[in-house]
Order: C-alpha cells, then sequence, then structure tokens
C-alpha cells in the first residue's frame, strides 16, 4: 500500500506494517485512497460499463420522467412539466456518467 | 412468454409457503428465503466464532474475512467514520449476497429478482444517507445541490438536475441489482428450456441440446460471480453514499 519506491528487496518494516494496519482498522487516516472510491468503474469488463453507464442514464429520466407527469397530473394536465424534466433528467442522467468516470480530485477529508 | 413454450418469467411468481399458516398471511416463498438468508449469515457468524481459537479453523476463518472485508470496504470509502456504519454495511451485504446465492440452487427463489424488495432496500439506503447528512450538517446539507463555482445565474438550473441526480441512485441502485439477477435466471431457464425441447425433438437435435446444456452449465457459474460481484457492488455503492452524506461534496 504505502512503500517506499527503491526498495522492492526489504520487507517491510515494522513501522511501515503498523501504520498499514493502523490504517485499515480506522484508527488513523489512510493515507492512500485506493481503487474502490470511484465506485468500481476502473477493473469492470466493458459489460460492467456500459451496463453501468446505460442505468446511470435511464434511472435519471426515469425520476424525471415520473416526477413531470406527476406535476402535470396534479396541474391539470398540461405538458409543459414533462417537457422541462425530460431535459432535465437528461441532463442529470450526462452528470451522473461523468461523475462515475471523471477523475477524483484529493478528497478534502477535514470538514 | 407464449411463443415456443417457453415460459421464462414464471419461475419469478410468488407462491404461499410453509401450508396454510402461510397462505393466511401471504408468507411467500420470497419471504422464506429472506428468512433462510438471514438464519445462514447469522449461523455463520454464531457457529464460526464460537471455537474462538487463536488459529482459525475453515468455519472462523470465513467468519473473520467476512468481518474483515466489509470493515475494510467501510473504513476505505467512507473513512475512519466508516465504523459507526459497519453493522449497517454488514447486515446489507450478507442479506444480499446469501439472497442472491440462494438463487442458484434448483427449487429455490431468488428474492433480490424482484424490483419490490431491491427498491425497499434501496429506499431504506438513500433515507438512511439523507438521514445521516441532515443530523450531521444540519441545514447545511441543501448546499450538497449547490455546485461550487458556478455562476448564481446557472442555479435555477443546476440545482434541480442535482436533485434529480440525487434522487435517481433510488433507481440506479436498485434497478441494478434486480436486473442483473433476473436477466441471469430468465437465461438459465431459457437455455434449460433449450435442452428439454431439443433433447425431445429426435436425435439429429441431441448435439445443440448438449451444447444448451453446456451453456447452462457455464451460465451457472458466471451467476455465482454475478451474484457476489452485484451483492459487493451494493455494499461499495452504499459507502460511497455514506462517504459523501458524512463528507458533503
Amino acid at each position: 500500500m504505502n512503500e517506499e519506491p527503491g526498495d522492492e528487496n526489504q520487507p517491510p518494516s515494522f513501522e511501515e506494517r503498523l501504520k498499514a494496519a493502523r490504517g485499515r482498522q480506522g484508527l488513523d487516516a489512510p493515507s492512500s485512497t485506493s481503487a474502490r472510491d470511484s465506485g468500481g468503474a476502473d477493473g469492470m469488463s466493458p459489460w460492467g460499463i456500459g451496463l453501468r453507464v446505460g442505468i446511470e442514464l435511464v434511472s435519471a429520466l426515469v425520476v424525471a420522467v415520473a416526477i413531470g407527469w406527476g406535476l402535470g397530473y396534479l396541474f391539470g394536465g398540461k405538458p409543459i412539466f414533462i417537457a422541462v424534466f425530460v431535459l432535465l433528467g437528461g441532463t442529470a442522467g450526462i452528470l451522473n456518467v461523468w461523475r462515475l468516470f471523471a477523475p477524483r480530485p484529493t478528497r478534502d477529508r477535514g470538514r | 412468454m407464449a411463443a415456443g413454450g417457453i415460459d421464462a418469467l414464471g419461475q419469478f411468481q410468488l407462491h404461499p409457503a410453509l401450508g396454510p399458516i402461510g397462505a393466511s398471511v401471504n408468507f411467500t416463498q420470497s419471504n422464506l428465503m429472506m428468512v433462510v438468508a438471514g438464519v445462514l449469515t447469522f449461523g455463520l457468524l454464531w457457529l464460526g466464532m464460537r471455537p474462538r481459537a487463536m488459529v482459525p479453523g475453515r468455519l472462523q476463518s470465513a467468519a473473520e474475512m467476512a468481518y474483515e472485508t466489509v470493515l475494510g470496504m467501510c473504513t476505505e470509502t467512507i473513512g475512519p467514520e466508516g465504523r459507526a456504519y459497519f453493522p449497517f454495511v454488514f447486515t446489507l451485504f450478507f442479506f444480499i449476497l446469501f439472497g442472491n446465492l440462494l438463487g442458484v440452487f434448483p427449487y429455490f427463489f431468488t428474492f433480490t429478482s424482484h424490483i419490490a424488495v431491491t427498491l425497499a432496500l434501496t429506499v431504506f439506503v438513500v433515507g438512511l444517507v439523507t438521514f445521516v447528512a441532515i443530523r450531521i450538517h444540519g441545514l447545511h446539507f441543501f448546499s450538497y445541490f449547490v455546485p461550487q463555482g458556478v455562476p448564481a445565474v446557472l442555479l435555477p438550473l443546476l440545482v434541480p438536475i442535482e436533485i434529480l441526480s440525487y434522487v435517481s441512485r433510488l433507481i440506479s441502485l436498485s434497478v441494478r441489482l434486480f436486473a442483473n439477477m433476473m436477466a441471469g435466471h430468465v437465461m438459465l431457464d431459457v437455455f434449460g428450456a433449450f435442452v428439454i425441447m431439443l433433447g425431445g425433438a429426435g436425435i439429429i437435435f441431441w448435439l445443440p441440446a448438449g451444447f444448451s446444456l453446456a451453456v447452462n452449465v457455464a451460465l451457472i457459474g458466471f451467476e455465482l460471480l454475478v451474484a457476489t460481484l452485484q451483492a459487493y457492488v451494493f455494499a461499495v455503492l452504499t459507502c460511497i453514499y455514506l462517504h459523501d452524506a458524512v463528507h458533503l461534496h
């Protein structure tokens, strides 16, 4: 996890192992963020990524259409709500996909 | 699914379990499998940890590995505060994992193949995440929907998009688990029906029937992979949402 470059042959020192163990137990803040943080999108098969992107795109649209249809139903069948919310939902879907693949900046864990 | 006589969706119908008692309270085979999944999780931990050996045996190793994997997931994804949410994530992960894995056995039922079940789980997760965020940050939580460094003119457009993106977790989390489990079992059913239909159609069709059987064997292995992976993905995404709730942005 957090070993110095250069001394590959040396076994990790006690300090390093202690630090790693403390990080695992949550006693220290972990010093390195793992690939899991991005939601597991790295290391997935192309099928997995495709399914994931599809679901993210469609789910935002489904929610938006449901809200738009519901508002239109409440306010006497006006189609303007569903028209607006389809656009918003599509944008939210794109935003979801962007969040999935965007390189995450360094976390501010102190907040 | 009347065409060809393959009833691929009939396997997802609910039937009362446990005889007349179950029928009177609508206790279905889905509920029975949920109870079995809970009992198995409890049994793994209780029986596994009973020896309390310094050098663990096989069952104790499994129980310890389960504990440490989920604990690692919590502390690495959420941060040091993740220990507080460990019991929740552990319960969720093993309920879904055992539900998915039980479905691979013949005559058993996959309760995660019903959107009612996965959506209920997801509503619970998103509700808890929102509750945690409001509990920790108070009204400051609503700044989550306001992106930083954006001109104020665009905010009326961007805030609804952010809210939609937040709410769409409900659908994406539940549909991912439900669709994966249902699709796998439909494929198993279709290829199983091919074996019967081609095998009964005469000796020329025995080769394609054998091919379908081989596909089914491979699909069972694939189902085991998907069952574990989807339970893991559900738990990791719960952890990521909890991280967002604890840290905001």
